[in-house]
């Protein structure tokens, strides 16, 4: 093989200085505390401040909290992370997934009555996927999407 | 002086690519009716889990893909030589199509589980990240006509988005999003292991088929562009 000439060098060093800096913002200069929404916690801690402003607010569905009205499409829950709780109003259907246990995350305003309004409402699964246990029926979700696209 | 496309002798030969083509479909075929047919449906999602077997291997096939771009993209820049350059634009336009794979399906995918089509959380936006660079390594690629110079800049992007790679892998881990973690076999129904990864190897297959025949194919235009120089020179 012959030499190496000058311009591979340049393209050699232009290439090492791309995966550094790249490797540099990778390491250090990324902001690791970039959210995608908050913890009931997180945003009670944040008192008079957390009221009243757009925030994504994420945690559990405490059990037994769920009351669904299903003529007005109102929905009513706790959402928690274990060390804080916030009552959530939502209107609309919920996906099918959500239930009792089940990881959310809501859009909306926290308003000073103590009632966070969400105005979208996802559902945010764990990494687990096991099929029903014996005497469990699985959720036969298709079904009921076909159902929900007519109403 | 030309030499005709089909009797030169540099040029590769299909040889046994084509029966290996079939065996990767049939392959295919059989890991993806193993996962639809007998796979139990899952106890929260019921048969949309099935949605895995395709979203998740081709994530991480996508991955694979842009390995090769970055190994074959360095090498060009170190050798210099047109067929690295032409196995790194072919790689990446199979990881830009498995790529756009792993978002179509996960959008499909999302609807109906988490209630939205899409989201900006870290993990979403950084795959779109990664599948706008490929894209827009294949559209510069359009853009230079000089042989040398497109592969320089196509290696300077295609390393630049494979770079991404691991950002997209990370993303989950390192920044609070929708997206769930990783799954592992401790947290996967070992029935659902084992399809993921038949399906994984089915996707494997296919991206070696893919990759070896859009490069077959990348050298005969090659060839033809040279070709129609030679016969514009020699005529004048």
């Amino acid at each position: 093989m012959a030499g190496i000439s000058r311009k591979q060098v340049w393209m050699i060093v232009a290439g090492a200085v791309l995966v550094s800096a790249f490797g540099w913002l990778l390491i250090g200069g990324l902001d690791k505390n970039v959210v995608f929404f908050l913890t009931p916690k997180e945003l009670l801690a944040k008192g008079n401040s957390g009221y009243e402003v757009p925030v994504r607010l994420g945690g559990q569905v405490k059990p037994k909290s769920v009351q669904w009205d299903d003529k007005a499409l109102d929905l009513r829950f706790v959402l928690t992370d274990g060390a804080g709780d916030v009552s959530v109003h939502a209107k609309g259907a919920p996906p099918q997934m959500f239930r009792d246990g089940m990881g959310v995350v809501v859009e909306g305003k926290y308003g000073r009555d103590g009632v966070f309004q969400s105005s979208s409402l996802m559902i945010k699964h764990s990494n687990e996927y096991r099929p029903p246990k014996a005497g469990e029926k699985p959720q036969e979700m298709y079904k009921t999407l076909i159902k929900g696209s007519g109403a | 002086m030309t030499q005709s496309v089909d009797t030169n002798p540099d040029l590769p030969k299909p040889g046994y690519w084509p029966w290996y083509g079939i065996f990767c479909f049939l392959f295919l075929i059989g890991s993806q009716a193993s996962g639809l047919l007998l796979s139990v449906p899952d106890r929260d999602m019921g048969h949309l889990q099935k949605i895995m077997y395709v979203h998740v291997p081709a994530a991480w096939i996508m991955s694979l893909t842009f390995v090769v771009v970055l190994y074959y993209s360095f090498r060009y820049l170190w050798k210099q030589q047109e067929n690295d350059d032409l196995v790194a634009a072919s790689a990446a336009e199979v990881g830009a199509a498995f790529c756009g794979l792993t978002l179509v399906l996960g959008m499909i995918w999302g609807k109906p589980t988490w209630g939205v089509w899409w989201t900006w959380d870290a993990r979403l936006t950084s795959t779109l990240v990664l599948f706008l660079i490929m894209v827009s390594y294949l559209a510069l690629r359009a853009f230079i006509d000089d042989p040398h110079r497109r592969a320089q800049w196509s290696a300077a992007v295609g390393i630049l988005g494979a770079i991404n790679v691991p950002i997209v892998y990370m993303s989950v881990k390192w920044w609070r999003t929708l997206h769930q973690v990783q799954s592992m076999p401790s947290t996967v129904d070992p029935m659902y292991v084992i399809n993921l990864r038949l399906n994984a190897f089915a996707f494997l297959f296919l991206m070696i088929y893919f990759i070896r025949r859009r490069y077959e194919a990348a050298r005969f235009e090659r060839a033809a562009e040279l070709a129609v120089q030679a016969a514009a020179l020699g005529r004048r």
